[in-house]
């Protein structure tokens, strides 16, 4: 069967600042399932980073969790284990979980890598320690790692220091070093976002790779709807904390629900279709210090009922995997016209999409 | 087009030398003319001289050689009294974090004056503010902001402070160095529609700066594409978008996302190394392919590619 790999129930987290408490998470429920790659997007202060912090245990100091679970299963030694990562201690994480079953990359590979230690070392670090490797077994294994990530002439790079790889030749190292314990859960917050996208496209296909090659689990955290489509199975929209529509990445391109996410598709530019005018989703973020009463959303939103202002919505079920969390979906609602500009671009890429032969290149 | 220009760059080129042996070619002889009230978009990878170009023609380099003229005078050469005012007031500079080009101890109200103050361009305080006021309606700030600090504003709104900080002097060209990228997506196309609004009611030209070829298509009229400091390909928007020439054009457009997860899904960037491509941009000459798209390129290479 199909069991989540990693199932979040009822995450709330909040940050004391001076100024009082941020509720940074409210309340989200997310499922991963083994082999699929799960694309979280949204503005920064969504709380997609903190999201996917709380699965690694690494929250900072001021950061609490208020009530949830993390439910994660894997595999040790032929036992199938449930364990909820919220009741670890710090040190079970680090020992247990971090790196060896869930790793992550993160946004800059320069500040990941120890500008100290050759990549070779730091990759054989995780075998010496986790998987108790002697020294030369983690070293073939290194090489073999390098070679897997795609980088020339493994033996040399060994040696090399961070500093004299390119940004494209780190991020991949980082990912050998994620690779290193086969861990089931690979956590990606926003990988090619610091780098140009010949190289982005390079390194999104290499992760695409080694997935299918290794049967992984993959988060995504990225507000680039681009790498999104290029990437993901299923797609999480966060807002103010909550996730506010979920669904195959197929339903949120080709059919969002949720005012927000059609507000995203909009305000991405688009090289296929000619538009005058960039939509823009007016005003900003809710600030999280103040208690939001009712949608989040409403504020920005065109379509804001007068329930939006009072009561928060529930999650409506669309088909069996695609859900969004707005009043506009309530049977008594008025329905809601998406933008034409929205609706034409959609139209048209469903168009290509169904018209699309292998042997089309690049237009 | 018989657009009056306004920028016009010849063979510029910047190199730093880093040691006795070892020079870096930052820029190696590029061209392009840009036109009042446009928008040219200059793209490419890190390390390929977009930013040091526009860092060279506002002056914060001392250009190796190459000429550049800005409405009609020489700005390239030794800076006197004129020059200097003039590159000064009329090409202003936005970069690309707000946060770490606002002076954080300053109000809204000063960080914006400052250019004013420095040229002594008004006459009693009332007009200072009241320039300062004109200029956030603009930008969508409300006059309430000009008594606040940098860090009480969101990072769309910091940009907002950048542009306003630029538009004051009443430029005829603003170099926005990669203006939008530290921006989120809904955010950035706010901060985008803000420079189009802009420019229709100034007639500023803009040296659009960036490596999100997708934001480039949009906003710019005309685009030049730089590898290594080498412009391989330059033309409008269109010739860019519907007839790439030069190989690594190609590669850079193939390697933008698309907003369409089944044809994404398939797609493959096309892979461009220059080390292997046996292209040596150095021997390569400006070749027209029409009045607008110029390509960089051997006789040999021009035939083989089109």
């Amino acid at each position: 069967m199909n069991e989540p790999v990693l199932s979040i129930r009822d995450l709330s987290i909040s940050f004391k600042t001076s100024n009082g408490t941020v509720n940074a998470i409210r309340g989200v429920d997310l499922d991963l399932n083994k082999g699929e790659t799960l694309a979280i997007v949204g503005e920064s202060g969504s709380g997609k980073s903190v999201t996917v912090k709380a699965i690694m245990g690494i929250l900072s100091g001021n950061q609490e969790i208020r009530s949830g679970t993390i439910q994660f299963r894997y595999n040790r030694d032929g036992e199938e284990v449930h364990q909820d990562l919220l009741q670890l201690s710090k040190k079970d994480m680090r020992r247990r979980i971090n790196g060896k079953r869930i790793a992550m990359v993160f946004q800059d590979p320069m500040t990941s890598l120890n500008p100290t230690m050759a990549v070779g070392k730091q990759i054989m670090e995780g075998l010496i320690i986790h998987l108790k490797m002697s020294r030369p077994e983690a070293h073939e294994r290194a090489l073999e790692l390098l070679r897997l990530v795609g980088i020339a002439d493994p033996e040399k790079r060994m040696k090399s220091y961070p500093h004299q790889l390119s940004g494209g030749m780190r991020q991949r190292v980082v990912i050998a070093i994620m690779l290193a314990c086969n861990p089931e859960v690979l956590i990606c917050d926003e990988p090619t976002t610091a780098l140009d996208v010949t190289v982005q496209a390079k390194i999104l296909e290499l992760i695409k790779n080694i997935q299918a090659k290794m049967q992984l689990s993959v988060i995504y955290i990225t507000h680039d709807l681009g790498v999104v489509a290029k990437v993901a199975d299923s797609v999480a929209v966060m807002y103010a904390g909550k996730i506010v529509e979920r669904g195959t990445v197929n339903e949120i391109f080709y059919d969002p629900r949720h005012p927000y996410t059609c507000g995203l598709l909009s305000s991405m530019p688009d090289i296929v279709t000619e538009t005058e005018k960039l939509y823009s989703i007016p005003g900003s973020p809710p600030n999280l210090l103040h208690e939001v009463k009712g949608d989040a959303f409403a504020p920005r939103n065109r379509y804001a009922l007068n329930i939006d202002f009072q009561e928060e919505p529930p999650m409506f079920q669309i088909s069996d995997t695609h859900y969004a969390a707005t009043w506009l979906l309530h049977e008594q609602a008025p329905s809601m016209e998406m933008a034409a500009s929205l609706k034409a671009r959609i139209e048209t890429a469903r168009k290509e999409a169904g018209e699309w032969t292998e042997s089309d290149s690049w237009r | 087009m018989d657009r009056k220009r306004l920028l016009e760059v010849t063979e510029l080129k910047q190199h730093f030398r880093v040691s006795k042996r070892y020079t870096v070619k930052a820029v190696n002889g590029v061209s392009f003319v840009i036109h009042e009230g446009e928008t040219y978009g200059l793209v490419g990878e890190s390390g390929s001289g977009k930013s040091t170009i526009g860092r060279s023609i506002i002056r914060l380099y001392q250009p190796t050689s190459g000429r550049v003229t800005f409405e009609g005078v020489e700005i390239s050469g030794p800076l006197r009294g004129k020059e200097q005012a003039l590159l000064r007031t009329k090409m202003q500079m936005i970069f690309q974090d707000p946060m770490a080009s606002l002076n954080p101890r300053k109000k809204v109200i000063d960080l914006i004056a400052q250019g004013l103050d420095i040229h002594k361009l008004y006459k009693s305080k009332e007009e200072r503010r009241e320039k300062v006021y004109r200029i956030l309606d603009k930008v969508g700030l409300s006059r309430e902001h000009a008594d606040r600090y940098a860090h009480q504003f969101s990072g769309g709104q910091r940009q907002r402070i950048g542009i306003a900080r630029a538009l004051i002097m009443e430029p005829k060209l603003i170099i926005a160095d990669e203006a939008i990228s530290a921006l989120d997506v809904s955010i950035q196309a706010q901060v985008v529609n803000l420079m189009k609004d802009i420019q229709e009611e100034t007639n500023t030209a803009f040296l659009f700066i960036a490596h999100d070829l997708s934001m480039v298509k949009y906003i710019s009229d005309r685009i030049g594409v730089l590898h290594l400091g080498y412009l391989v390909e330059t033309g409008t928007t269109k010739d860019i978008f519907e007839n790439p020439v030069h190989p690594y054009t190609k590669s850079l457009l193939s390697a933008i996302p698309l907003a369409n997860p089944i044809q994404e899904k398939k797609r493959v960037a096309v892979p461009y190394d220059y080390a292997t491509s046996g292209i040596d941009y150095a021997l390569g000459r400006e070749q027209s392919l029409s009045n607008t798209h110029k390509v960089l390129a051997t006789d040999e290479e021009l035939a083989s590619w089109t």
